[in-house]
């Protein structure tokens, strides 16, 4: 059995769990790096697309560029790392006393650790989660798993695509095979406003003439052994079929691009608290959870729509962990409840002393025009010309300004 | 008929895949299995309630036949999963009813129970019941308690069987259509395939949905139809509450035994099935609806305390059961054509009676064809799992690793499978003569995939580890019927340029 201990392990091999492990070695903190999977690297290391590392290299990086950058820097600062190695369990004994198990081919491992840092990413809803019925041939993906097939793999999964969720994997992914010159007959979207950011609406289906179904749903998949065709139905308001509209669509291959959920059932197993709405843990302005000294960064804590919050995220974590390891045994702060108001959908962190400034990172529930975002308890406001579901607010609120709501809890809210 | 008789199975469901068992028992017999798809267990063995059902639900009068070999199945499958080391667990079942006034029916069970010799069969009060499964409904007034109901892993149990008979000398023979059964002077004598002519002495006709065809073939009961009767299930995911310690169900209609909540054996709430029958030529039907979702929903809702949310839902999907006229099973041995053996329509309650079912054919064969069978010195009854990540303690784990290191490479992040074990599943089914090494086999096989990612994580590097131990490109790798890719990514640039070339 492999024994050893650390100050800080970091389940997850991803840009949070990269950027956490450079930042933790940079603060002389001893930290290993788990990644279950062959590679480090993560997600980013199947996107061939550009549109990372704008904010934190100045730079637009295909995800293999900014990820081969981000795994670089790790290893100039010397972490620790390994792969293939699938966490198990974690088991917690006191606040600076945690053991991790996990399976590896160099052996079973129990590690102590001081802190845990949880940056294990989110995974894809697929076609059950969806409610896709009818029947269930082969050539059903789900967006990121297409991706992967296509781009580390070189295999193209079919000629004719229907894409289901207007997701920004999904509309990246129409305009991969689009590229590739197999057919996009369409993306079907069940809300009536795009999932994905506004750029890749133009650059991924504009530029390409892939029509954008809103408001309509794959109500049937059809074919015996491979996908044959999928009917499409118009819906109404409540997201059901209100019979007005119907059409089928020749196919071969359908991609599910439903979304992201957090990754944290090993989490919910010690006992974390999970919040409804992100799908992540409730943590505090350090981004620690439920569970004293356990971290989490990423999109295991909220699903992001730029990798550059998850690096922001995952170094924030780090320097936490830092921090808390250092003065564990200081009375713990007093949290004030961060409440979601009108049009919120989420919001991280969910609790805030109000003795520091904190990045809030938030979603809202449907697109509005010329709104404020205001905190209901102290009156602070912010003007957006739009705000929409597929971007995230990631506002900065100084610690003065959270101090003044004295009543326990913090709303946030888009008014006119 | 002296010396060694050739006996060919139609079919490797766990009707054929049970008989083929029996009858590797015999020195004498030289057993071939044959089915149509890449795997074993592939129609209604897979797609059902899981269920080995104590025998109080079958009529006595109408159904003897059924009555009495669901009893015997019951008491049989006991032994032979401990012999196979097929998931199974005894937690016995529930009828629940909800008004008092049906309680009258609920004794007619229990006076079937004591007909068909079942044993502890008892009529349970409100207070007794919820005492027994906290998952149950409050509004549930009574209910008729079977201890002897269990819970089988259904295309497991068809795995270790067919294992278990190869291992015996049983030869399987996959994507093997049956074209014609040859018979000549009113005899037997071998069955036309896809694949070539199988000289034989005794066909049995095991083929599910497709059993009246293939008798039909031997020119025997014409009238003899088989409908398809669609059945939708859905599974929750292994966090979802309630979790039922029994089998639970709702008093049957006449077409269906009701609709069941049960934890699998693998620790997920399934719910199911819906019943709605299906024309005679929809034997391929297997697609769900949004309106059989929310029927069992609705459903389970009569006998659960609550149902999870639809977002714990990790998979829905259909089987049909083999539907016979009357409801009664077609198991005869003809002597015009001699040699034919019928063993159709075996609906409800099939999978639990299969083990007597088997033996039941293997007396029709000696006395109807007075065979004097001599049993095998070597028979080997056992046959082992494939040891598996999930279920070993870290001790056990540390072991299999530093033996193994492929057991340390964890491939399925849901169910921690590793990649041994996929490995142990790709050599186990070249071993019994799959000849396509399908992911949907090996994810059966192993549970991988089997999550709430629902093998959206692991697919791929399934479908690479197949690829390497078969030499298949990874593109065409089968999934379940079809390939995973349809080329290299630059497929369509050479075949356009091609195309253009021609233009």
């Amino acid at each position: 059995m492999i024994e050893q201990k650390y100050d800080v392990i970091i389940i997850g091999g991803g840009p949070a769990g990269l950027s956490a492990a450079a930042k933790a070695v940079e603060n002389g903190l001893k930290t290993l790096l788990l990644e279950n999977r062959e590679m480090l690297g993560g997600i980013p290391f199947q996107c061939v697309h550009t549109g990372f590392g704008i904010h934190c290299f100045k730079e637009d990086l295909t995800g293999g560029e900014f990820i081969a950058r981000l795994i670089d820097r790790a290893v100039e600062k010397g972490v620790e790392t390994m792969v293939k190695t699938h966490v198990l369990k974690i088991q917690v004994y006191s606040a600076l006393e945690k053991t991790v198990y996990a399976a590896s081919p160099k052996g079973f491992l129990k590690i102590q650790a001081k802190a845990i840092i949880y940056a294990a990413g989110a995974r894809e809803r697929h076609q059950y989660e969806i409610g896709l019925a009818g029947d269930r041939p082969d050539g059903v993906y789900t967006a990121g798993e297409a991706q992967a097939l296509m781009d580390v793999y070189g295999v193209l999964p079919g000629k004719k695509i229907v894409i289901i969720g207007s997701g920004d994997v999904g509309l990246i992914m129409a305009r991969r095979l689009a590229m590739e010159r197999a057919e996009v007959k369409a993306v079907i979207e069940v809300l009536p406003y795009p999932g994905g950011l506004t750029r890749n609406i133009v650059q991924c289906l504009n530029d390409f003439n892939i029509p954008l179904y809103l408001s309509h749903m794959v109500r049937e998949v059809k074919g015996s052994e491979r996908v044959e065709k999928v009917i499409v139905t118009r819906v109404g308001e409540d997201m059901k079929p209100d019979g007005s509209f119907e059409f089928e669509l020749e196919c071969d291959t359908v991609i599910v691009s439903a979304g992201l959920k957090p990754d944290v059932d090993i989490l919910e197993k010690i006992g974390v608290e999970t919040d409804p709405a992100t799908g992540g843990p409730v943590v505090n302005e350090f981004y620690e959870t439920s569970v004293p000294l356990v971290f989490t960064a990423g999109n295991a804590l909220v699903v992001n729509d730029l990798v550059d919050y998850d690096v922001e995220q995952g170094e924030a974590a780090a320097t936490h962990a830092l921090k808390l390891l250092g003065d564990y045994l200081s009375p713990r702060l007093e949290w004030r409840r961060v409440e979601r108001g009108r049009n919120i959908r989420l919001i991280v962190p969910q609790l805030v002393s109000g003795s520091k400034d904190v990045v809030f990172y938030s979603r809202v529930q449907y697109p509005e025009d010329n709104v404020r975002l205001t905190i209901r308890e102290t009156g602070f406001e912010k003007r957006f010309f739009k705000v929409k579901p597929a971007e995230m607010i990631r506002i900065m609120i100084p610690a003065e300004e959270l101090a003044k709501a004295r009543r326990g809890k913090i709303t946030f809210e888009v008014v006119r | 008929m002296v010396g060694e008789t050739r006996v060919a199975i139609i079919g490797a469901g766990v009707i054929g895949a049970s008989i083929a068992r029996v009858l590797s028992r015999f020195e004498n017999l030289q057993v071939y299995v044959l089915d149509e798809n890449y795997d074993v267990g592939g129609e209604a063995s897979r797609a059902n309630s899981s269920v080995i059902h104590p025998g109080h639900e079958e009529d006595p009068d109408n159904q003897p036949l059924r009555a009495k070999l669901c009893t015997e199945g019951n008491a049989l499958w006991r032994r032979w999963c401990m012999e196979l080391e097929i998931p199974v667990k005894w937690v016995g079942e529930l009828m629940l009813f909800e008004r008092n006034e049906d309680e009258k029916e609920a004794e007619k069970y229990v006076e079937w129970a004591h007909k068909n010799n079942v044993a502890g069969v008892r009529i349970l009060r409100e207070e007794e019941l919820f005492e027994m499964d906290s998952s149950i409904n409050r509004n549930v007034k009574g209910g008729v308690y079977a201890p002897t109901a269990g819970l089988i892993s259904p295309f497991e149990a068809v795995v270790a069987l067919v294992e278990n008979a190869v291992d015996n000398g049983v030869r399987l023979l996959t994507e093997t259509r049956v074209k014609r059964i040859v018979v000549r002077n009113n005899v037997v004598v071998g069955v036309e395939t896809s694949k070539g002519l199988i000289e034989t002495d005794i066909v049995i006709n095991a083929a599910g949905l497709n059993a009246d065809e293939v008798s039909r073939l031997a020119g025997v009961e014409p009238w003899f139809r088989i409908k398809p009767r669609k059945g939708e299930y859905i599974i929750f995911d292994k966090e979802a509450e309630p979790k039922p310690s029994l089998v639970l169900h709702t008093m049957p209609t006449p077409i269906t035994k009701g609709v069941y909540a049960s934890t699998t054996v693998h620790g997920n709430l399934m719910i199911g099935p819906t019943a709605e029958d299906l024309p005679y030529e929809k034997k391929k039907d297997t697609s769900t609806s949004l309106e059989g979702l929310e029927h069992l929903v609705k459903e389970a809702g009569r006998i659960l305390c609550k149902v999870p949310p639809r977002s714990r839902i990790i998979k829905f999907f259909a089987g049909l059961r083999p539907e016979p006229p009357d409801g009664k099973w077609l198991i005869k041995a003809y002597s015009q054509p001699y040699g034919f053996i019928n063993v159709a329509g075996i609906r409800s309650p099939g999978l639990t009676a299969a083990p007597a079912i088997a033996n039941h054919v293997l007396s029709l064969i000696t006395e109807t064809y007075g065979l004097r069978l001599v049993e095998k010195k070597g028979w080997r009854p056992f046959r082992r799992q494939i040891a598996c990540v999930s279920e070993m303690d870290y001790d056990i784990l540390e072991k299999h690793i530093s033996e193994n290191p492929d057991y340390g490479e964890i491939i399925c992040f849901c169910n921690n499978v590793s990649r041994a074990e996929v490995s142990e599943a790709i050599e186990r089914m070249r071993r019994i003569g799959v000849k396509t090494i399908t992911f949907d086999g090996v994810k059966l096989r192993t549970t991988a995939g089997f999550g709430k990612c629902q093998a959206s994580r692991c697919k791929i590097r399934m479908a690479l580890l197949i690829s390497e131990a078969t030499g298949t490109p990874l593109c065409n790798i089968i999934m379940k019927k079809s390939s995973i890719g349809v080329g290299g990514v630059k497929t369509l640039w050479t075949q356009n340029k091609e195309s253009m070339k021609n233009d």
